[in-house]
């Protein structure tokens, strides 16, 4: 294996910064990885002429010494993410061929922050789902093993990101999170995932899911990487009307700050059932680091916790309902010819939509129905508000709150459950920060007994993910988790 | 509540999805599972919480009311299926 792979996003910006490789070099490294792991199916497309030209275009700024915050470094783009000009699919087959002619502002940020796209990462479809199995493309493959050798899920949505960054085919890659697409994978996967606040990132040109909880974010090898990352991904759009005007304070300096007298919240109500010992095992271990690091633990309470997830199925469905009305056959993607325009409508839908998205859309149309719209949407958002008041309440208390990002490791690809509600559960804990807006990292843990990751949750207060980046530091030094690269 | 399977029918074409008939059963058995799952929703106490619809959003921006893009015809016909004249073809929709 190419050692250039093996590097973080900063230890690349120095070698290229120092010319101890070009950007050109890194990109082949790279584009070697992706055909030699194509049976991870990672990418639903890779786009390696277009790499290496914008590879050839960044040596020569690194040349010259005017090089821009990514300059050069090949990244991995979930392919929810619009492109000018290249496949944007979502992972739907009723996305075929798309090619959006406009392009989605954080990959817009990352081309004039100097990174290179190798292509379009694969994605649960629609970015409905915990795995990367429901991608019209086919499952993605994590990078890591379990002893019975079986092929495991990389989490997801977001699972195709995840894999490319933990298996050494893109140095980071940014996903989207609307109840845990980015940090459950990361934990999947032995990674850092960040779900920034929501409006911190631009949604502009986001293939929308459920727009009041959608938010992208970076997925890195570590904390440094995504700070550096997410510097460069936000800030306030005008196209976003709920993308904040605010200031994009420095990530990279919260790094060194320490948790000296910060408050961590421990709250009781994540120890739910179905919780692996090992898990709960590793969640102590973690408290007990920020302890020793000067932080102070305090155990609280978020009440509402176990309506967190009925709550997401009732709004997330609703609002992917309302914004995946838009696929009619007409306008672009699939088209199944139909003897009238509603046969068209329905001939399209039914064979360009999952089964899994077709459930959501159908379960979307019914809480939003007349007759059950007062008992189902209005009761799931006066609910929201309460989980959301019982965040405001902790963090009078806390400065942060510390939990595992899932219950469990990852699980062999047919072992997923049949049971659509034992599949949501998968979400537990990574839907409150959605549903709430507050920010979210995973950072590599541990191992658990069968030698897969597992991962911290930090959830910090709205726009502080400076807390996130200071709390989260701490963990991963203590650690010291090896990635699937350096093992 | 659950739902029969006339109702899973009016819902999927409310939603313009085609059900086959084979599809309605399971469907059906798959959608009550998940009502069933949110109706936990109504152990909790709501007659005093006015319904939160987004987050973070302190206010709402306004722009100024003025052609920014626009003439795009190409582009945006770029992507359809079938295209006759600048205009998206569809199935006749008048007699």
């Amino acid at each position: 294996m190419n050692e250039l792979i093996r590097l973080t996003l900063v230890k690349v910006k120095e070698g290229l910064r120092q010319k101890k490789f070009s950007s050109v070099e890194l990109t082949k490294a790279y584009l070697a990885s992706m055909e030699r792991h194509k049976c991870m199916n990672t990418y639903i497309l890779e786009t390696p002429e277009l790499a290496l030209e914008r590879a050839k275009e960044s040596d020569q700024r690194l040349a010259k010494g005017e090089e821009r915050p990514l300059e050069g470094l090949p990244l991995a783009i979930k392919d929810n993410f619009c492109t000018t000009g290249i496949q944007t699919t979502a992972g739907t087959h009723i996305l075929k061929g798309f090619k959006p002619p406009y392009e989605s502002t954080v990959t817009q940020k990352l081309k004039e922050g100097g990174a290179v796209f190798l292509g379009k990462a694969n994605m649960d479809d629609a970015a409905m789902g915990s795995t990367t199995t429901t991608s019209y493309y086919g499952s993605t493959i994590n990078p890591w093993k379990r002893a019975d050798g079986k092929d495991l899920t990389p989490g997801g949505s977001s699972g195709g990101s995840a894999a490319a960054v933990a298996g050494g085919l893109a140095v980071a890659a940014i996903g989207s999170d609307t109840g845990g697409s980015i940090r459950q994978p990361a934990a999947f996967s032995g990674i850092v995932g960040v779900k920034p606040t929501y409006g911190r990132c631009s949604r502009w040109g986001i293939v929308a899911f459920a727009s009041s909880l959608d938010q992208a974010g970076p997925l890195t090898r570590d904390l440094r990487d995504a700070a550096l990352m997410l510097e460069v991904m936000a800030g306030h759009d005008p196209k976003d009307s709920t993308s904040a005007l605010l200031e994009v304070p420095s990530f990279e300096k919260a790094l060194i700050q320490g948790v000296k007298g910060l408050r961590v919240g421990i709250p009781k109500e994540y120890r739910i059932e179905g919780m692996d010992e090992e898990t709960l095992k590793i969640w102590e271990k973690g408290a007990e680091w920020l302890k020793e690091a000067g932080a102070e633990i305090v155990e609280i309470s978020l009440p509402h916790t176990k309506y967190s997830l009925a709550t997401y199925y009732v709004l997330a469905p609703a609002e992917a309902s309302s914004n995946l009305a838009r696929y009619d056959g007409v306008r672009y993607g699939l088209r199944i010819p139909g003897k009238t325009l509603d046969e068209l409508y329905e001939n399209t839908r039914s064979e360009g939509f999952g089964a899994e998205v077709q459930r959501r859309i159908l379960i979307g149309t019914y809480v939003l129905s007349a007759g059950y719209y007062d008992a189902y949407y209005l009761k799931a958002q006066k609910v929201r508000r309460l989980i959301t008041q019982d965040f405001e309440v902790a963090f009078q208390k806390v400065d942060v709150i510390l939990t595992p990002t899932t219950p469990t490791a990852a699980f062999a690809l047919d072992e997923k459950p049949t049971d659509p509600v034992v599949m949501y559960l998968n979400d537990v804990l990574t839907v409150p920060a959605n549903l709430a807006g507050l920010p979210g990292i995973s950072i590599p843990a541990g191992l658990s007994k069968e030698g897969l990751p597992l991962g911290f949750q930090l959830i910090g207060p709205a726009f502080d993910e400076n807390v996130l980046f200071r709390a989260g530091r701490v963990l991963e030094e203590a650690a010291a988790f090896k990635s699937f690269l350096e093992r | 509540m659950s739902l029969d399977q006339e109702a899973v029918k009016r819902i999927a074409t409310l939603a313009r999805l085609k059900l086959n008939e084979d599809r309605i059963g399971p469907m059906q058995q798959d959608l009550n599972r998940i009502l069933q799952f949110i109706d936990q929703l109504n152990e909790v106490d709501t007659s005093q919480v006015e319904a939160l619809a987004g987050v973070n959003m302190s206010f709402m921006p306004f722009r100024k009311d003025v052609v920014n893009e626009g003439g795009d015809v190409e582009k945006i016909l770029a992507n359809a299926p079938e295209v006759a004249c600048n205009m998206f073809v569809v199935p006749k929709v008048v007699e």
